[in-house]
């Protein structure tokens, strides 16, 4: 790790004036799980950091419409114990409990948790060449171990995953991301934070550089409190998503259909993937095994699996009808 | 390119230790290195396993992938700070009681996990494994042991002797 | 069970006749000794010893996997305030060959596989080490490299003795004629995965030299045999040299031999004189402190319509590197398990461009004994017999490979009581037809076996003039619970109570004693230490009355007699191990609800520690089974997911209702205590029974480990339920 100098900002405009004033390698520091991690691998080498949990953003306010107002330093322990949350959107609570460890989340702040970086093991090794790291060395993982990598969206130069799982539910629930930028504030509706690879893979997301979370506006929706995550992974606990899903279903109870959906896959593409197509399909539709079913082929029609991860296809298929016939028996 | 040395204060099980420390030094590397606590362990130095586990303001946390700079005023419980003199803590008397370690090395950090856990179901946070996510209290069954023990990876396979010896405290 | 021999063959009767009445020290459920050290943090391990004005080096991984270092520019490292040394082979210190080639640390400039060690970086601080580790310079000229295990590999040969000192291969009668008879025959190919042993406490050595003498605080199995060729590495009268090792955080084999980094913080001591520390890093551990070698294994097995083995068969591909040969002897307890007419095995190894495989728990027993006892159960179902029946059917009189009598042989005791514990009987041998919600329920059985070793040591106990009792014996507790048994060993034989008794282990200044390996330890330094303390006893009642002189009285003993006396014979501790799986029809996700292990293992000293310690044992099984796997990628020819997001070991809620029983099995051919090892035992079996309750609860067969969710998410229920 080469040496660094750091700042605890005291406001947002602190921090972001902290960081402009710094080079293009200098990072907000959060709860650091994933920044320092990376730093002693090699991959990040900030000269600064701007340490942002002590900013006043460690709330959780309501808004009006039953939505949430979550602030970017808030912890994800905190954040999945908290009462609204895991009222009015059981799917985050769960997406949060399902993620890293207990003493992890202690430290994970909201929005390290939504920036944090690919497991992609060629990402992580700094001996080895890989786009997202090293522009133009190449992506080893396409000839090489990419069991747990992408099925839908991946390009010639990307096939990483999106390792957070409270960014799936988040996807899923429309959550909005509040930035202080140097250009003042702005919203991004997720999914739309985070970017398929195509041929810039480097870039994660749409933000700028310099560019401060503030917040996460969760909008109500009242039929969210019937919503789930559901995580498969390889190890019972303390282990990424092999494949996720995270949903809420509206039925009418008296006609039996789906009046609304929403989906959104995890562990499957350089971003949490949030399905419309399968939303689409199942507005509308009976709420029965075969609508579940016609929605999950719906949206894996696009699935271009990689040599060896197939398997997540039909893993992914079989978790959305499952979580969907849960969600309706409910 | 010169190390960038930062002056910190902080409490060490009680006591305030001021010292200059390189930013880049983590927590853990404080304690084992700077201020001669060796009890909390470097299993990974990745946040991976769970043994450099502490408590920080009383919440359990991975002191490896913690900066020291970043907790200035923070105050720190280590394994050496469980204990109330010669008197065991009860969990580490349960842990003694129930052989819920071998070779030892990840016991610090189950340890301090195992103290914070309690205190999380006691305040009624819920786990992945938690049926009724809106129900005040949990009750720390097997499962839900299991599950929120999980961040300690014990490779001697010490598992079941540790989730009697945090039941037996869960019971108290 | 075999009839016992006359008494008058056996070493414990050969040790002094003046044994004292027992105390009840041995068998009793002892808390550790060193668990207040445990659980307060009071616990030293190796890299926590902190002498004054200790600096900290951090090891440079080579990253090709085969060439040789053209060029190193150590100057941007140099520059790093605070560093004090770069070595590399042009400037290291020359050291002296030993037969490990993987301790000829930074002595030339090839490279035998991607992660070797090539340089070392020498700092006041680790923050600075590790900074100019990144900046070491390094040109290499790469060949082409080759790296990847396959069956037909023109490179394959037989080796001339797998470990220890086995054949390579064996043939008996005729196997081909065997199988032409048999009624029901299978013939299938078994593989599995490259295992890393992770202990909690990765590799670390501290050293301080004074003048020539040299003393090293190291994590491992061993600090005698490690004194030993520490001395040899660096040409110093063994005298000279120390090694200490209180506490050490695990080992599974990887500790059981000198690693690189012992030699290295020695020789970064010497250079920079000052005393320095060294850890390999988690991810380094995947290239420098050994692995159990990927397996690929042919079993073939002929019966007859009673479901009698006419004919067994076990061929094994593995792997070892161009540095040192390792050969895994994985084939050969099948030499021994089953009785049949005609028998063979053979071994094959390649020297590939990868790191040297070592010892990881049970080596050779635990992925050879997968592939057998799938097998068994593969032979069972085409035979139409149950498992635990088509395996005593086969039991054998004599040990068919050496024709020994056994010395006990608990394998059908422990398959009844687990069958009987476990609930076994009337288990619908039909596959894939138990449904519990979106879950398919199975079982299964396999066989767990580990052979007895004993080696020679030596110890001393010394009554102390103000009472009570020191014992030495230069062993490891790794973990093991070795210094708690010791102390129930040593009490039992001095006729004492175990507070009286102080045994130091764990440092090369007492007496020499073999590592903790091959599940040995309790054996054969309890042999010494019983030795010692009887004949401390003798002379203390003899001599003096009972009564310590004002010196105290010290006893030295030698067991090397003893151990190479004893009468040749099987000596093997067997298991059966039982597991219930349910496996989730939508994803494939396996759950083990219930394991299930009895063993028969002689006398337990400590049924505590023996629990834990073959608990654990079944956990890593368990683990081998579901969870591990090494990734080989063959472009860089490296195991690329090397820490432990990526390489998966149990954690704690994959492991459940998990039980570990043993049977009561007097053994009168083993040692004074007559205990066999536990060490190991526990893995060996687990995998073969997951995977076959993984089949009758999916009907899917997986040969190769681990099983994944992958393999499983093709399961389909067989009845409509
Ligand atoms: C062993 C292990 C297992 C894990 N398992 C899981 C898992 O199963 N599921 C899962 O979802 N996650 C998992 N994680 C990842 C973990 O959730 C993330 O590391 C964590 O959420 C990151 O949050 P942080 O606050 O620590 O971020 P940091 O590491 O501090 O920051 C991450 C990134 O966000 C940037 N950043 C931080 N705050 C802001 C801000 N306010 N504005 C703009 N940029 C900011 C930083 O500059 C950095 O680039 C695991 C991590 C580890 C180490
Ligand atoms: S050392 Fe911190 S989690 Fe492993
Ligand atoms: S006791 Fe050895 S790793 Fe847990």
């Amino acid at each position: 790790m080469r040496p660094f100098a750091y700042e605890a900002a005291a406001d947002a405009d602190g921090a972001v004036a902290a960081l402009a004033r710094g080079t293009a390698a200098a990072r907000y520091l959060g709860g650091g799980t994933n920044l320092v991690d990376l730093m002693r691998l090699g991959v990040e080498q900030p000269e600064l950091l701007v340490d942002v949990t002590r900013l006043a953003h460690g709330a959780i306010e309501p808004l009006d419409g039953g939505g949430l107002r979550i602030g970017a330093e808030v912890r994800n322990s905190d954040c999945a114990a908290d009462r609204a949350v895991r009222e009015r959107f059981p799917v985050l609570a769960q997406a949060l409990l399902a993620g890293a460890s207990g003493q992890l989340r202690n430290l994970a702040t909201t929005a390290g948790n939504l920036l944090q970086r690919t497991r992609c093991a060629y990402f992580q090794d700094v001996s080895k060449p890989c786009n997202k790291r090293a522009v133009g060395s190449g992506c080893p993982a396409i000839e090489g171990d990419h069991r747990n990598l992408a099925i839908l969206g991946h390009s010639e130069a990307c096939v990483a995953t999106h390792p957070s799982d409270m960014a799936v539910a988040l996807a899923a629930l429309g959550a909005r991301v509040v930035v202080r930028g140097p250009g003042g504030e702005r919203t991004i509706a997720m999914p739309g934070l985070h970017r398929l690879p195509g041929d810039e893979p480097e870039r994660d997301t749409v933000l700028e550089h310099g560019d401060l979370i503030t917040a996460v506006e969760v909008p109500g929706l009242p039929w969210a409190t019937r919503s789930r995550y559901r995580k498969v992974r390889d190890r019972a606990s303390f282990a990424f998503a092999v494949v996720s899903v995270a949903a809420a279903l509206d039925v009418d109870e008296a006609g039996g259909t789906v009046r609304d959906a929403r989906l959104a896959l995890g562990g499957v593409a350089h971003v949490p993937w949030r399905a419309l197509a399968a939303e689409d399909a199942l507005r509308g539709a009976p709420a029965t095994r075969e609508s579940f079913e016609a929605a999950a082929e719906a949206e894996l029609a696009a699935a271009e699996p990689l040599r060896d991860n197939a398997f997540k296809v039909s893993l992914a298929h079989n978790l959305i009808v499952r979580t969907l016939l849960e969600l309706a028996g409910a | 390119m010169q190390p960038v040395m930062t002056e910190i204060a902080l409490t060490v099980n009680g006591r305030e230790a001021r010292l200059a420390v390189d930013t880049r030094t983590s927590l853990l590397d404080l304690l084992r290195e700077h201020l001669d606590l060796a009890g909390a362990k470097k299993g990974c130095d990745h946040g991976q396993c769970g043994s450099c586990t502490v408590l920080v303001d009383g919440r359990r946390a991975n002191a490896c992938l913690a900066l020291a700079v970043a907790h200035q005023g923070a105050e720190i419980t280590t394994v050496e700070g469980l204990a109330g003199g010669e008197e065991l803590h009860p969990l580490q008397q349960s842990f003694v009681d129930h052989d819920a370690f071998q070779c030892g090395y990840c016991t610090p950090g189950q340890l301090c996990s195992g103290v914070a856990a309690l205190a999380e179901a006691r305040a009624g946070w819920p786990s992945a494994v938690t049926a009724d996510l809106a129900a005040d209290a949990v009750a720390l069954d097997a499962a839900e042991i299991r599950e929120r023990m999980s961040g300690n990876i014990c490779r001697c396979g010490a598992y079941p002797g540790i989730v009697a010896a945090v039941a037996e405290q869960a019971a108290r | 069970m075999m009839a016992a021999t006359p008494a008058a063959a056996t070493p414990a009767a050969a040790t002094p006749a003046a044994a004292p009445p027992a105390t009840g020290a041995i068998g009793v459920p002892l808390a550790r000794i060193e668990a207040r050290e445990k659980v307060t943090g009071a616990a030293r391990y190796a890299y926590e010893h902190q002498p004054d004005e200790v600096a900290y080096a951090t090891a440079v991984p080579a990253t090709i996997a085969r060439g040789r270092i053209s060029a190193l520019d150590a100057a941007a490292a140099m520059e790093v305030p605070g560093v004090l040394a770069v070595l590399w082979h042009a400037t290291a210190p020359r050291l002296q060959p030993v037969a490990d080639g993987e301790l000829a640390v930074l002595q030339s400039g090839r490279v035998a596989y991607r992660g070797q060690f090539v340089a070392l970086v020498v700092a006041e601080t680790l923050e600075a080490a590790r900074e100019a580790e990144r900046l070491v310079a390094i040109g290499y000229e790469p060949e082409e490299h080759d790296s990847l295990l396959r069956e037909d590999h023109p490179g394959l040969y037989a080796p001339e003795t797998v470990n220890p000192s086995f054949p390579a291969a064996t043939s008996d009668g005729d196997v081909e004629a065997g199988l032409r008879a048999a009624a029901v025959a299978i013939d299938k190919t078994y593989r599995t995965p490259a295992l890393h042993n992770n202990a909690m406490e990765p590799h670390a050595t501290v050293a301080l030299w004074d003048g020539d003498d040299l003393t090293c605080w190291d994590s491992n199995q061993g600090a005698p045999a490690h004194r030993a060729t520490l001395a040899q590495v660096f040409g110093l009268d063994p005298a000279r040299v120390r090694v200490i090792s209180p506490h050490v955080g695990g080992g599974f084999g990887s500790k059981g031999s000198p690693r690189p980094q012992l030699v290295l913080a020695a020789l970064a001591a010497r250079v920079v004189a000052r005393p320095v520390k060294l850890a390999v890093t988690r991810r380094q551990m995947w290239a420098v402190t050994g692995y159990r070698t990927p397996t690929i294994q042919r079993l073939r097995l002929g019966a007859d319509a009673e479901g009698r083995l006419t004919a067994i068969a076990h061929d094994v591909v593995e792997q070892t590197s161009t540095v040192r040969e390792f050969a895994e002897q994985t084939a050969v307890a099948t030499r021994m398990m089953y009785a049949a007419p005609n028998r063979s095995t053979s071994h094959r190894l390649v020297a590939l461009d990868v790191p040297t495989p070592s010892w990881m728990r049970a080596p050779g027993e635990c992925p050879g004994m997968f592939a057998l006892e799938s097998a068994v159960d593969e032979l069972a179902i085409a035979a139409g017999i149950d498992p635990i029946e088509l395996r005593v059917r086969n039991e054998p009189e004599v040990d068919p490979h050496s024709g020994h009598r056994f010395s006990s042989r608990g394998l059908i005791a422990c398959l009844r009581e687990g069958a009987e514990r476990f609930g076994w009987a009337g288990r619908d041998p039909a596959p894939g037809v138990r449904r519990e919600g979106c879950r398919l329920v199975g079982t299964g059985v396999a066989a767990s076996t580990y052979p007895v070793y004993r080696r020679g040591a030596q110890a001393f106990a010394r009554a102390e003039p103000g009472g009570g009792f020191t014992v030495g014996v230069g062993a490891a507790d790794i973990g093991t619970g070795a210094r708690t048994a010791l102390t129930q060993i040593a009490a039992d034989a001095l006729g004492a109570g175990v507070d009286e008794v102080r045994v130091e282990l764990g440092d090369s200044a007492l007496p020499r004693a073999p590592v903790a390996g091959g599940s040995a330890g309790t054996a054969s330094w309890g042999t010494a230490v019983v030795k010692a303390c009887r004949a401390l006893r003798e002379r203390l009642d003899g001599e003096h009355g009972g009564v310590v002189p004002p010196d105290g009285l010290r006893a030295d003993a030698d067991s090397e007699q003893d151990v190479a006396d004893q009468e040749p014979m099987a000596r093997h501790a067997f298991g059966a191990q039982f597991a219930e799986v349910k496996v989730d029809l939508d994803t494939g996700e396996t759950e083990v609800s219930r394991l299930l292990g009895v063993f028969g293992v002689g006398r337990i000293v400590n049924p505590r520690t023996a629990r834990s310690q073959l608990v654990g044992g079944m956990t890593m099984g368990m683990g081998m089974a579901l969870l591990e796997e090494s990734v080989l990628d063959p472009q860089f020819g490296d195991y690329v997911n090397h820490d432990l997001a990526g390489y998966h070991v149990a954690c704690n809620a994959d492991v459940r209702d998990i039980q570990a029983h043993w049977i009561d099995e007097e053994d009168p051919h083993l040692n004074p205590m007559g205990s066999k090892g536990i060490g190991e035992i526990g893995i060996v079996g687990t995998a073969a029974a997951i995977a076959n309750a993984v089949h009758h609860a999916t009907g899917i067969r997986v040969r190769e480990l681990p099983i994944r969710l992958d393999d499983l998410l093709w399961a389909e229920a067989a009845d409509g339920s």
